[in-house]
């Protein structure tokens, strides 16, 4: 019930990519589980009615393709289609020749207009522009409160007045120009679609402000209903893009499929989280290979890139697969690690993490314990763990508030990840390491017949272009190996799982 | 085990960087993408700004600014938002005289269902097409697919059975098996006599528990009730101040804490203060929380465990879910039960074209009842959920 659609397609996948040939009732198997995934992803029925039927039409097409056997074909066109129809390209935001650039924001009741106006207002900042926030919303108690209060944490201000909605947004705009505003951020009232009067009002706020982006705020837990709000929030506003937001949460966020399929406008910002950083510009492959199993690796890597030092980085991976790697080093990993955001998001990134693993709760507290512990060691025991005999445990446990066994624990598990690690990294340089990782990328080896992400890769190493890695080559030398990040398949991890279950604190 | 999966995510994101910072930085490189370099060097300050980005949500937080500020801004701009706040006044006053009808403000969640289902009734035969047909209609209500399939698998049966084929019979079948699925439920808002009662309301961000607590409250003080609001929601810009607005409107108790600060002791303290002023319900208001965040899903269980100390009596832990939320909604029922052992379901905003069909599949799943509806944005828009009328509204 509960599955993700992620690992509704990693089951439908595993199953086809087992069969060698694929029978036209394969292929209607595969759609139906197709229909009831996306459903259950609350993708709205027609949009998963055009979406199967574009890919029946493909998959039995004459499309046939030689370097891939026709279960990977469908997965191809499954990705392909899951990919165009959350839109091609991000949205490129151009501003208005003669400012302000007027951006109005309209939703139901919840969806998070404040909140995005100011998140938005904070990414426009960044961006180098002097945004103005504008406070329409006089239906909600507290609500222009609610956009003060915001405003105030990222130096934005914001003009509201207690007339109505349409002289607010109208005196703004002459607000933004005396006060040399260059964008205007207007957030209205959350209103019904079929509430004919409120979506007159709103009408007419567009009206008065003529907004160069007109953004519809999408909660990403919306069921069917999405499609009818969007299409009629687009019949009345014509809508510019999409603001997707909660999609920190654990829904499937098919409404962000529906409304673009429907709507036919770009999904623009994606909301992430509840800090006001939380926000960006979406990216439809990104989300396409997320629902495919691919894991969100592009976003990972990005805020790696922001966070680690890339020699820093590569040193301590090696140090790992020489087995080198102390526990020092790996307080600092943490520490970067931390830098990135809860862990709980960053494993959900994760490429092909067994449902089991991604499934575990991370507690961040946690990092804080283990990290009490390794403080609390002196420097020699950090990178010589097996010199803690009975008294140096008890003075860590002291020193750390934990107890004798939490801190054999730790070092236990520590020192078998780092063996794990040594018989991953294999024998030889470092150097000829890397080269067989590139090489073994190149032939896109094992892979459990997953999906790369699109456009992941500079092009010709992995399939650029939503490509599938064949399943070929069983991972028997898998130990030889350092289990390709994007390609570290199920049954590495929960070997790894497995290996260091005996060893639970 | 979570130690474990620690140290293997650390391992794996440290080797993820090592190879995938390379690939990426030679993407860069060949200057692609200006936004998306634009954006890393934002985040990047970003981070710079707050060292703390990883810390527990708890201590983030906190770390929302200097409450005091907060409150003489807030303090000072109330008066700006006054104005629509007088304005909904008078209705309140009359809107007793005309309590909605639950059928009757269904109107337009039914013209859409019926919409669907329109073709069907007067079918003399249902076919598998009709069939399909009529299983669609329930996943575009929101039934989801699995409850859908198994409602209609029940009625093919029934149907079989009673030899029903025409499309009439066919419907009144389906309706009579989703009206068994919401059948035999208690749906009462349970008061304990001479108790301070606790009324908890909890879920997801958005979804409107805020407002459903100031409805809450002008219904219990038409009842004889004595409610006071706990704002509990510290974390929201201004969520205090949306419910003083509401006791205000309401003529109800109120108290409230800093911005950052603690829910659990600013609940506490509610429960504390309407024992001493002789309020028999709390309304506890709560952050809005999404059910994957299980640190706050934590903090929840906290907020619940200190409710009850005494004087606290929790007799009603309200789970509010959006009737425009999808198969999601199960999983906040699930995992909010798991939290804090949910008592009811509040439906919110079934006013708008949302079918709020996710009823279906928790009453079903999980036998969480619901036990309200909202309807409206008038103080008088709760009303008690009726199935009955609910699923013949959907069919006439």
């Amino acid at each position: 019930m509960f599955e993700s659609l992620t690992d509704k397609f990693e089951g439908i996948f595993s199953r086809l990519s087992r069969k060698g040939v694929l029978t036209e009732a394969d292929v209607d198997e595969v759609l139906r589980e197709i229909r009831v995934a996306l459903l259950e992803a609350d993708v709205n029925l027609s949009v998963v009615k055009s979406l199967r039927g574009r890919i029946k039409e493909r998959a039995v097409g004459e499309e046939v393709h030689k370097a891939l056997n026709p279960a990977q074909q469908v997965i191809k066109i499954v990705n392909e289609e899951l990919t165009t129809s959350l839109g091609g390209e991000t949205i490129a935001i151009t501003y208005a020749a003669k400012p302000p650039t007027v951006v109005m924001m309209a939703g139901l009741q919840g969806s998070g207009k404040t909140t995005s106006s100011a998140k938005l207002a904070r990414w426009f900042k960044s961006q180098g522009r002097n945004p103005l926030l504008v406070g329409a919303d006089l239906q909600r108690p507290a609500a222009v409160e609610q956009l003060r209060t915001l405003g105030g944490q990222i130096d934005v201000p914001v003009y509201s007045e207690p007339s109505d909605p349409v002289t607010v947004a109208g005196n703004a705009i002459e607000e933004a120009r005396s006060t040399g505003r260059d964008i205007v951020i207007v957030d209205t009232a959350g209103r019904l679609a079929i509430d004919e009067e409120l979506m007159e009002e709103v009408r007419r706020i567009s009206e008065v402000t003529s907004p160069d982006y007109t953004f519809l705020v999408v909660d990403a837990m919306t069921g069917q209903d999405a499609v009818n709000v969007a299409e009629a929030f687009h019949d009345k506003l014509a809508l510019d893009g999409v603001i997707l937001t909660k999609l920190d949460g654990d829904a499937r966020g098919g409404a962000a499929l529906s409304v673009k399929e429907v709507v036919g406008r770009p999904i623009a910002f994606a909301a992430t989280g509840e800090k006001l950083e939380d926000f960006d510009l979406f990216h439809p492959d990104r989300m396409a290979s997320r629902i495919l199993g691919m894991g969100d690796v592009l976003t990972l890597i990005e805020k790696a890139e922001q966070t680690f030092e890339q020699e820093e980085a590569e040193a301590a991976a090696a140090k790992m697969l020489e087995g080198q790697f102390t526990l020092d080093d790996f307080l600092e990993q943490m520490q970067q690690l931390k830098k990135m955001g809860p862990l709980t998001n960053l494993v959900g990134m994760l490429p092909g993490l067994p449902k089991e693993m991604r499934d575990v709760e991370i507690d961040d507290r946690e990092v804080g314990r283990i990290e009490a512990i390794i403080k609390s060691m002196t420097l020699e025991e950090r990178s010589n763990p097996d010199i803690i005999d009975t008294s140096r445990r008890t003075r860590i446990a002291r020193g750390s508030g934990t107890n004798p066994t939490q801190v054999a624990g730790l070092i236990n598990q520590f020192s078998e990840m780092r063996k794990m690690m040594k018989r991953f990294g294999g024998m030889g340089t470092k150097k000829a390491k890397k080269n067989r990782r590139k090489d073994k990328k190149g032939r896109k080896g094992k892979g459990g017949g997953r999906v790369t992400p699109k456009g992941g890769q500079p092009g010709g190493r992995v399939t650029a272009g939503g490509r599938v890695t064949p399943k070929g080559t069983k991972s028997t030398k898998a130990p030889l190996m350092l289990p390709g990040l994007d390609r570290l398949d199920d049954g590495d991890l929960e070997r790894m799982a497995k290996e260091l279950d005996g060893f639970d604190a | 085990m979570s130690t474990t999966v620690l140290i293997a995510i650390a391992v794996v994101v440290v080797l993820l960087v090592a190879v995938g910072l390379a690939l990426v930085v030679g993407r860069r490189g060949r200057g692609t993408s200006a936004p998306g370099a634009d954006r890393s060097l934002e985040d990047g300050s970003g981070n710079l700004d707050l060292g703390s980005r990883s810390s527990t949500a708890t201590m983030e937080r906190d770390a929302v600014p200097a409450p005091s500020d907060v409150d003489v801004a807030e303090a000072g701009s109330v008066d700006v938002v006054e104005p629509p706040v007088e304005a909904p006044e008078p209705d309140v006053v009359e809107e007793p005289a005309t309590k909605p009808s639950f059928f009757e403000r269904l109107g337009k969640a039914r013209s859409a269902f019926t919409g669907y289902l329109g073709d069907l009734v007067g079918l003399s035969r249902i076919d598998d097409d009709a069939w399909e047909e009529l299983e669609e209609a329930l996943i575009r209500a929101d039934v989801g697919v699995t409850t859908s399939m198994t409602l209609i698998e029940d009625v093919r049966d029934r149907a079989k059975e009673a030899s029903a084929e025409d499309g009439k019979q066919v419907l009144a079948l389906l309706k009579e098996r989703m009206h068994e699925e919401l059948a035999d439920k208690d749906r009462s808002l349970r008061i304990d006599d001479g108790e301070t009662n606790v009324w908890l309301v909890v879920g997801v961000n958005g979804v409107g528990k805020t407002t459903t607590i100031g409805k809450l409250g002008k219904r219990l003080i038409d009842e004889g009730h004595r409610p006071l609001m706990a704002a509990g929601d510290t974390f929201r810009a201004a969520a205090a101040e949306q419910l003083t607005m509401w006791a205000e409107r309401s003529g109800a108790e109120i108290v409230r804490g800093n911005e950052g600060g603690d829910p659990s002791s600013v609940i506490f303290d509610g429960v504390a203060a309407a024992a001493s002023r002789d309020c028999n319900v709390v309304l506890a208001d709560t952050a809005g929380r999404l059910q994957n965040k299980s640190n706050l899903m934590d903090e929840l269980s906290k907020v619940r465990r200190v409710a009850s100390k005494d004087p606290g009596h929790v007799t009603e832990v309200l789970l509010v879910i959006d009737a425009t939320t999808g198969q999601n909604g199960m999983s906040q029922a699930k995992v909010f039960t798991e939290a804090v052992d949910v008592t009811g379901v509040v439906l919110t905003k079934l006013d708008g074209s949302a079918k709020g069909g996710i009823v279906f599949a928790i009453e079903s799943e999980l036998g969480l009842p619901v036990k309200l509806v909202g309807l409206g944005e008038g103080v008088a828009d709760l009303v008690d959920f009726e199935p009955t009328d609910f699923v013949d509204a959907l069919f006439e």
